[in-house]
């Protein structure tokens, strides 16, 4: 058996571009060539900026995206299943193992349904439960276990603010008992009193229900917070990978340092430590050759200035890995 | 001195459908020239309101008190009612930059159109005159090719590009005091730092007062002179920003910086604030956090302590009932 849930292997996403009908259709390069291993029981990390390809490849995980090369394979107790080549039937299967939650909890719940038939969906479309009975019985045991009162399952979504739907949308997730989890910005739209609290929830559910999480996110602080391994993307490359708190305190990429000295500090006396990146992230259609965050670098060799690097990860520390072009 | 701006005991109402919202109760304010006055708080703490109380810019169903005043540069803006006088504030001598750039430019019109039209309302210029301060202004705020993005369209530029765009069309007519409401919410960390710096420069350059709006106190750290601290309407806090941050006094401050994920302390675990932000349908009476208060003070709890600010140190102001709590411990 193995060790590893999800063995991501050389998966690149590309998307069909014309911007308009007469033009010449592009290639964007969303996700490029990525290799990554989401160990069982773990919180895995994505960290990059808008436009950097963590949704992308969040989806191309769950089956939701098309994978254009490579292949994931989702390792179960009794079986693997291949992403890049399954029939209907295992998909089926796969989507009660693997469930998303999603980042805007006042657009993922129908406005029309009550919490509890918006957390018995699931069960009901892919026939899990038998009876009404059983349905309820399921609801019932998720929502006390994401900390939802039996009373709320009766109410509309308007009655209820933004930390206590996002805990409906996990309970959704949750309901159909999966393994894996893509938690997609699932904090971002939440106030910092309450950010904490889902957090602290998810990290409670991790443990019960032995979940394992791919947790997507721009912010460094909370990934730093709640994730055992970390990879940072740039323009669909990841640049550095490894446990967070190694590459948190001893950060190689320059893009990774970059990032982190961009948190602003709330101490008011460390005011403007920031490496200031130039400009901004390039865009997909046209992404620069050789080393893709060479054009922002605040500290460009002559070989990856020119775009003569290739990019790749190497291993520095046990488990850290980072792009050739900063680890020369 | 008098302040170049001063609010004085503000309440805001909506009047709805469910009943009469009380947005903002009793706000005192003040913002000398070249000062940054940050305003930090969750969704739903009136800051918003407040800044856009300053400019006049709330829905029709809105209703202030009798005694408030809004004195900008010795005037009570409360008190303009004809389009002329509201012409002088709103971009005249107060501009805002909003959160989403997106949606503040008109997305049919150019970008250097819109600049040019705001300048020769507020200022008595040509058209060439407008458009040679207009590029200007967008060379200033450091967009490259100026000249060719003034005749582009908003979705023609990038996010951070756009709130470049947006801070040069509010400063072109040189206002005396910048609203900026969650300037750089939508923006990546990288980009952020960039339009932070930026906007301290223009301060420095411009000496114009600011007021600060944001939910990050990380941002507020880095901007701002003095803070203000929002909860559901209420200023619970208020002070220099170094003694609110290192220092701070009311247990919702005190939850908001310790619910914070700090990345140079990764073993303190997240300390979430229990229980939601109450909907300003029902409002607490007395206290407005005491739904939520850790602390136990009996009286607090009952709501029976009215929200009143005393001076704890020599500018730093903490609402009463927060100041018991905080000696319960």
């Amino acid at each position: 058996m193995s060790e590893n849930l999800i063995s991501v292997n050389n998966v690149s996403v590309n998307f069909d571009y014309q911007e308009n009908f007469i033009s010449k259709k592009q290639k964007i390069h969303a996700v490029n060539n990525i290799n990554i291993q989401i160990k069982k029981g773990s919180f895995f990390g994505l960290v990059g900026e808008s436009g950097s390809g963590k949704t992308t490849l969040g989806r191309a995980i769950l089956g939701a995206n098309k994978i254009s090369s490579g292949n994931v394979i989702f390792h179960d107790d009794d079986r693997n299943y291949d992403l890049t080549n399954m029939n209907k039937q295992d998909l089926k299967e796969y989507r009660k193992k693997a469930q998303l939650i999603f980042q805007d909890p006042y657009a993922a719940l129908s406005p029309r349904m009550t919490v509890r038939d918006i957390i018995a969906e699931p069960l009901e479309v892919m026939k899990i439960t038998n009876s009404r009975q059983e349905t309820d019985e399921k609801v019932r045991d998720i929502a006390a276990k994401c900390r939802l009162n039996i009373e709320h399952l009766r109410r509309f979504p308007h009655a209820f603010s933004g930390g206590q739907r996002q805990r409906i949308s996990i309970a959704r997730a949750l309901v159909s008992n999966p393994k894996f989890i893509v938690a997609d910005e699932s904090v971002a739209a939440l106030d910092v009193s309450i950010q904490a609290d889902i957090l602290n929830l998810l990290k409670q559910l991790q443990s019960e229900l032995n979940l394992t999480y791919l947790f997507i996110s721009h912010d460094l602080s909370v990934v730093a917070h709640v994730c055992d391994v970390v990879a940072v993307m740039y323009l669909g490359h990841i640049v550095e990978m490894g446990p967070s708190r190694e590459l948190f305190k001893n950060p190689k990429h320059s893009y990774t340092k970059a990032l982190l000295s961009s948190i602003p500090s709330i101490d008011p006396e460390k005011r403007s430590e920031a490496i200031e990146l130039k400009g901004e992230i390039p865009s997909a259609l046209n992404p620069p050759s050789g080393c893709a965050f060479r054009t922002r670098c605040p500290n460009p060799g002559v070989d990856c200035k020119g775009g003569d690097i290739k990019m790749g990860l190497t291993e520095v520390e046990p488990g850290h890995w980072v792009d050739d072009c900063c680890v020369i | 001195m008098s302040h170049l701006l001063e609010v004085k005991n503000l309440d805001v109402k909506f009047d709805t459908d469910e009943g009469r919202i009380t947005a903002v109760e009793n706000i005192s304010l003040s913002v000398d020239q070249g000062e940054v006055l940050g305003i930090v708080g969750e969704s739903g703490s009136g800051k918003s309101v407040t800044a856009k109380s300053i400019m006049q810019l709330n829905p029709g169903n809105t209703s202030y008190n009798e005694d408030a005043e809004i004195i900008l540069d010795n005037e009570n803006v409360l008190k303009f009612t004809s389009k002329q006088d509201l012409k002088k504030i709103r971009g005249g001598k107060v501009s805002m930059i909003f959160q989403e750039p997106m949606a503040s430019f008109a997305p049919a019109i150019k970008i250097g159109a819109q600049m040019v039209e705001q300048l020769l309302i507020h200022k008595n210029i040509n058209k060439d005159e407008a458009k040679s301060i207009s590029i200007n202004m967008l060379k200033r705020v450091g967009i490259a090719d100026a000249e060719k993005r003034f005749n582009q369209y908003a979705f023609e530029l990038s996010g951070g590009m756009r709130q470049r765009a947006m801070i040069a069309m509010a400063l072109s007519t040189m206002p005396k005091l910048l609203l900026a409401d969650e300037p750089t919410t939508a923006l990546d960390v990288t980009i952020q730092a960039q339009v932070i710096n930026l906007i301290k420069d223009i301060i420095k350059e411009y000496q114009m007062g600011v007021i600060f709006i944001t939910h990050d106190l990380g941002v507020i750290a880095q901007v701002a002179d003095h803070v203000a601290v929002m909860y559901l309407g209420s200023v619970v806090e208020k002070g220099p920003v170094n003694e609110i941050l290192k220092n701070p006094k009311h247990p919702y401050t005190k939850g908001l910086l310790e619910a914070l994920p700090d990345i140079n302390n990764l073993d303190e675990p997240l300390k979430p604030i229990p229980g939601n932000i109450p909907s300003p349908l029902d409002r607490p009476t007395g206290c407005v956090f005491r739904t939520r208060c850790p602390h136990h003070n009996p009286e607090g709890k009952d709501g029976k302590i009215e929200m009143k600010l005393i001076e704890v140190e020599s500018g730093h102001w903490v609402d009463q009932c927060g100041m018991m709590c905080g000696q319960h411990e």
